[in-house]
């Protein structure tokens, strides 16, 4: 772990957390960024509503955006690893500007990029991503203390008025399974769990 | 018909953004994200006053790519709007995202750095932008006259929704005027 300064909120991991999220839903969309995160969310049991990014990094909420503003009445989870969403914080401001009130987005921040060998982030010990989205236009954007806030504050978002950020603070561990690198079939599987296609 | 309507259609069917708002339109392509380029003005301006759009700004190109890509996958047509040095920043998300998970995706890019670019930087990066499309095998068409532009824009997003395969098409200065020296 790199050098972060104290806050108030447990350090906590990617793996429980994609878990608990999963383990409380029905139709919602999932978008997994790049890397461990959309790992986590495959380990977490494969569902046909989740979408998992094999490359792009960057874009997990520009892409719930996207499912967000097709399905306004769909509620659109993203998860995004802190590092992922470095390359793409404009992303926040749009996000702000069009406030759909059905996404929720949720940073993963170890403040490393793990999956290359935990190297430290430009932001490690110094930027505020939570604050970052709140300053973006963001205004629900909060820490989760520990896992049970996590929960009060996924199921606080479902019944926000605009967008919701959650930032949790997770620990050093790699994914813990391995996403089926088959872009064109998870591309199809997610439609179908959108209810745009049938399969053949 | 009212004088103004007469005179508002009559500049729909004559003028290239006209004719890229029609064929989106026709095509049901309702989602319209853009970084914007001085070519692109009134399109832009005249995309934002119809209430079928939904067309906004973006910090960068490729987070348009991604909108659009999530909405596709959600049962929503979209398109981007952007400049020869936006399409530069495009070939990870093309070559990870659009290309291997088969999407849709319909770009107009207005072309700069040729026919009188007077920023040598640009004139640089548009050499860049068709190696790029063809390295990665992807349709892209330059369109040049008034009269090709809607059977090529037309055919193309038709093309692009059937074979579910990304297409580029380059909005020449032979088409739009382009950018000239003064400004």
């Amino acid at each position: 772990m790199t050098n972060i300064p104290a806050r108030n909120t447990k350090v906590m991991n990617r793996f429980e957390l994609t878990r608990r999220l999963v383990a409380g839903l029905k139709d919602e969309a999932v978008i997994g960024g790049i890397g461990n995160t959309n790992f986590d969310l495959w380990a977490a049991g494969h569902r046909p509503e989740n979408f998992y990014m094999l490359g792009s990094m960057g874009l997990a909420f520009p892409i719930a955006l996207g499912v967000a503003l097709a399905q306004p009445k769909r509620r659109v989870f993203a998860l995004e690893g802190d590092g992922s969403l470095l390359m793409q914080l404009g992303c926040l401001s749009t996000i702000a500007t069009l406030a759909p009130k059905n996404l929720t987005m949720v940073v993963m921040d170890n403040g490393i990029y793990q999956i290359t060998g935990s190297q430290p982030t430009p932001a490690a010990g110094h930027a505020d991503l939570v604050a970052v989205a709140v300053a973006s236009g963001i205004a629900n954007s909060s820490w989760a203390a520990d896992e049970d806030d996590f929960e009060r504050l996924i199921a606080q978002s479902k019944q926000a008025a605009g967008p919701t950020l959650i930032g949790v603070r997770i620990d050093d561990k790699p994914g813990t399974g391995t996403t089926r690198r088959d872009p064109a079939q998870i591309r199809e599987r997610f439609m179908h769990g959108m209810g745009v296609r049938q399969p053949l | 018909m009212a004088a103004a309507e007469q005179a508002s259609s009559q500049k729909t069917a004559t003028t290239w953004h006209g004719i890229v708002l029609q064929t989106l339109k026709r095509n049901e392509i309702k989602l319209v994200p853009y970084v914007p380029d001085r070519v692109l003005t009134t399109l832009i301006k005249d995309l934002h006053a119809d209430p079928y759009f939904t067309t906004f700004p973006t910090a960068r190109e490729e987070e348009a790519v991604g909108i659009i890509s999530g909405a596709w996958m959600a049962g929503m047509r979209g398109a981007v709007l952007m400049q020869t040095s936006g399409f530069a920043t495009l070939a990870n998300v093309l070559a990870s995202l659009a290309v291997p998970y088969q999407i849709p995706l319909i770009m107009f890019v207005s072309e700069r750095g040729t026919l009188g670019e007077f920023n040598y930087g640009q004139a640089l990066v548009c050499r860049t932008m068709r190696p790029v499309l063809d390295s990665l095998a992807m349709e892209h068409h330059t369109i040049t006259r008034l009269d090709e532009l809607e059977f090529i824009a037309d055919r193309s997003i038709k093309q692009a929704v059937t074979t579910q395969a990304p297409v580029a098409l380059i909005l020449s200065p032979l088409l739009t005027g382009g950018k000239t020296f003064d400004k």
